[in-house]
């Protein structure tokens, strides 16, 4: 990594690890809604199918918080460690933003956990499912902080510049931003279809090696009817995000779009090759009138173009493919979850033909690919600010040599990529053991205390 | 906005909260990374019942890591930058074992039995090259980020310190939350410990003062000498007492078990005085204080109203969930 220059490396590294982190909020946010879902048809029918679901589906909740919560650590490190510019620049309005994430969100979901994963037959029923309820809003009131902070980067206002540093001046603008309620919204639904697909995949692959049971039926008909619901709801939340970001943040969309000269009637671009260099498109393939039809929603609108915003518009590459990426999983997720919606609807689980099992299966990441995609989009077409007029990532860097960014670099990426390989390959273990034993099975198996009624009440009266 | 009191005292109470938050920090994740390295010497059922005995709770203590960091961050922003390039590498390696250390408590509970032992292994030294870390860290911190080689000898020194006290107050945790042989063996690791912390508390004590002139004048001055002397006293009757108290056997019906956690607990919080009186208003030693370091009136303003009323819901319901798993430890269960 010799050639790279310390603000490079430090990027790549900040990438990496958000990359890792966001992962797993992703299935956090959505999956602790889905756990009181699971607890609450189980309180409501007493149908002990339900609890198998939240037994099989919390552990992986705490699999999926632990790594979150490390990751996050992380995080709240480099903001000094990589970028200390930051904080001296926009610390007043990030601070804060930061601080009410910890103080509201990140310690009740901490401590709940505690009594959600191992209180069931420790407090009361009802106790038990509120620690689920606020489990599941402490994660979705982290999102809320978060991207209150990551939107007000990409759209800043409610402040002044004092002797160099920023000031806020108004707090209810500055985490009511003009893009926050279009981003907020846009990742939520991201998450509850990841989870969507993560369950539907998951269950169908354990339907197809022996059928599963009750549960596994239950969890893949909820998961294929949710996502059927909410992918059109994100493909509409996305065009007015897109409209938001068009008129907030121009640049972003001449790169999404590769679109290099502001014109009218300008083609929806579906492959090229964009060089930077020479600013054009290499191997186009266009639709004529597509990407004014879509933005402006009449096909003579006005697209703005790269060449308004030389020296100031992020590199086109990623953030068009990225987009592309994105968009096209979007794509499958809608035909697949609705043909398997249809499917199941007429025929019942049982009968669903193996291909669309194998189909669901093939889905069981794409929320994955298609959130990173999405966040790439957002962040990369950011650049070259960090934050958006205010601050640019060159000017936030610390004074770390390119040495040592790139051995802890080396270590990162080392450490994430053995984690990601176990996350998966237990999530398939979990999966495979699954409602196996009737009453769940205990954490630490110990001999003496063999899956039965007789252990189950010595765990209760103990 | 406009601050309802003086706004000299804002650092002032924001360095209070940092504080309190990261001696909340030491003592509870220094328990459960003193039982993570303590599991090295158990196997089978009583390993699964230490790993058991802090399961509920070491996600809750991590995050008071996460609050001190985070007011560092966002109350002395200029601060946080400083001292967290300076200490680059230590972070880098104590986050990457923090990560190790926090999904192997996941993974050794859920991935193949046949993996069990590699997961335990991370477990294991996630906690100890945590503990390293720390104590590094706190070495270069007190000596102002010296890089000569005897600071780094220093430096070491602090790290095994720590890995010391940390094991310590596990052990008393242990003693607090097992029973039966187990407890007993609990008993002869804080017996050992108890002395190692001593001895690292005693280097750290004498140390501080001989590096700095202002830190020794704030020690060995009339009057302050006198209203300062009940800190180490009080430190050494409590090491005594507590090595007294092990030494005899288990009281019937596990009777003031709690003693040593309690103890230990207050230790920690003595060490901690005196460090932070030291310190006082520095943030790094003789070169920023609180005041120069701090985030604008406003912005810490908008802060504090909101740790007002969330930092005692925290600490409720950080007591309720230890009061919901009270008792001893058993084996964890989902059902």
């Amino acid at each position: 990594m010799d050639g790279l220059d310390p603000l490079t490396l430090a990027r790549i590294q900040f990438a990496a690890n958000i990359s890792f982190h966001i992962l797993f909020p992703t299935i956090t946010i959505a999956l602790g809604w889905a756990l009181l879902g699971f607890k609450l048809a189980y309180n409501r029918t007493r149908d002990s199918a339900w609890m198998d679901a939240y037994r099989l589906w919390v552990k992986v909740f705490a699999l999926s918080f632990a790594m979150g919560v490390v990751s996050g650590i992380t995080m709240s490190f480099q903001f000094g460690t990589n970028w200390p510019g930051y904080m001296e620049k926009v610390g007043n309005v990030a601070g804060p933003l930061l601080a009410y994430e910890v103080l509201t969100a990140f310690f009740l979901e901490a401590v709940f956990l505690g009594i959600m994963l191992f209180g069931f037959s420790r407090v009361p029923g009802w106790l038990h499912t509120l620690a689920t309820f606020l489990v599941a809003a402490g994660t979705t009131l982290s999102a809320f902080w978060i991207i209150a902070l990551n939107s007000w980067m990409q759209t800043p206002v409610g402040f002044e510049i004092r002797d160099g540093v920023v000031h806020a001046t108004d707090w209810w603008a500055i985490v009511f931003n003009p893009s926050m309620p279009y981003r907020l919204t846009h990742m939520l639904l991201a998450s509850a279809l990841t989870v969507a697909f993560l369950i539907a995949g998951m269950s169908a692959w354990r339907w197809l090696k022996d059928g599963g049971g009750e549960g596994v039926r239950r969890s893949l008909k909820a998961a294929v009817y949710a996502a059927a619901l909410l992918i059109p709801v994100q493909i509409f939340i996305g065009d007015q995000h897109g409209l938001n970001t068009l008129e907030h943040q121009p640049q972003k969309v001449a790169a999404m779009e590769a679109n290099w000269e502001t014109a009218a009637g300008v083609p929806l671009i579906l492959f090229a090759i964009p060089d930077g260099e020479a600013r054009t498109n290499h191997l186009e393939v266009a639709i004529p009138s597509g990407a004014s039809l879509i933005l402006t929603h009449h096909a003579g609108g006005v697209v703005p173009g790269l060449n308004d915003y030389r020296g100031n518009h992020p590199p086109v590459g990623p953030v068009f493919w990225g987009f592309r990426i994105m968009v096209g999983i979007g794509v499958l997720m809608l035909a697949t979850a609705w043909f398997a919606a249809w499917t199941i609807r007429r025929r019942g689980v049982e009968a669903m033909p193996r291909w669309l099992a194998h189909a669901l299966v093939a889905m069981t990441f794409s929320g994955w690919v298609a959130t990173l995609a999405g966040w790439y989009v957002t962040e990369i077409g950011r650049q070259p600010w960090l934050v958006t007029g205010v601050l640019r990532t060159s000017e936030a860097v610390g004074p770390v040599g390119s040495a040592m960014v790139a051995s802890s670099l080396t270590l990162y990426l080392a450490v994430y990529a053995v984690l990601l390989a176990a996350y998966v390959f237990v999530l398939y273990r979990l999966a495979r053991l699954g409602s196996a034993a009737p009453q769940g099975k205990p954490m630490f198996p110990i001999p003496r205390a063999a899956e039965g009624p007789a252990a189950h009440q010595s765990e209760a009266t103990s | 906005m406009t601050p309802f009191f003086d706004a000299w005292w804002l650092p002032v109470i924001f360095a209070g909260l940092m504080g309190l938050s990261i001696l909340l920090y030491v003592i509870l994740d220094g328990y459960d990374l003193g039982v993570g390295m303590l599991t090295r010497l158990e196997k089978g059922e009583a390993r699964d019942l230490m790993v058991a005995s802090i399961g509920p709770f070491w996600d809750a203590n991590e995050t008071w890591l996460v609050l001190g960091i985070g007011l560092l961050l966002v109350a002395f922003p200029v601060a946080h930058g400083l001292i967290l390039t300076q200490l680059y590498l230590p972070v880098a390696l104590m986050l990457v074992a923090l990560i190790l250390r926090g999904v192997s408590f996941e993974f050794r509970a859920k991935a193949a039995p046949e993996h069990k032992q590699r997961w335990d292994d991370a477990f294991f030294v996630g906690s100890l090259v945590t503990a390293l870390c720390q104590g590094y860290m706190l070495g270069a911190y007190v000596l102002g980020f010296d890089q000569s080689l005897a600071a780094v000898l220093f430096c070491l020194l602090a790290a095994l310190g720590l890995v010391a006290g940390y094991l310590f107050v596990g052990a008393c945790w242990l003693i607090y939350k097992v029973e039966g042989e187990l407890q007993k063996r609990a008993v002869r690791w804080a017996e050992v410990t108890l002395w190692l912390t001593a001895l690292a508390m005693a280097i750290i004590s004498i140390a501080t003062p001989l590096l700095s002139t202002r830190i020794f004048d704030r020690w060995f001055r009339l009057p302050e000498i006198i209203a300062l002397l009940p800190i180490p006293i009080a430190a050494a009757t409590l090491f005594i007492g507590l090595a007294i108290f092990l030494r005899r056997p288990l009281r019937a019906n596990d009777e003031l078990s709690w003693v040593p956690l309690a103890t230990a607990g207050v230790l920690f919080a003595l060490g901690f005085v005196g460090i932070a009186y030291s310190f006082y208003p520095y943030l790094i030693a003789d070169r920023l204080d609180i005041w120069q370091a701090a985030a604008s009136p406003e912005s810490l303003t908008i802060i504090l109203i909101g740790a007002l009323f969330v930092l005692p819901v925290i600490l409720g319901y950080s007591f309720l969930a230890h009061w919901i798993f009270r008792g001893k430890a058993t084996h964890l269960s989902y059902d």
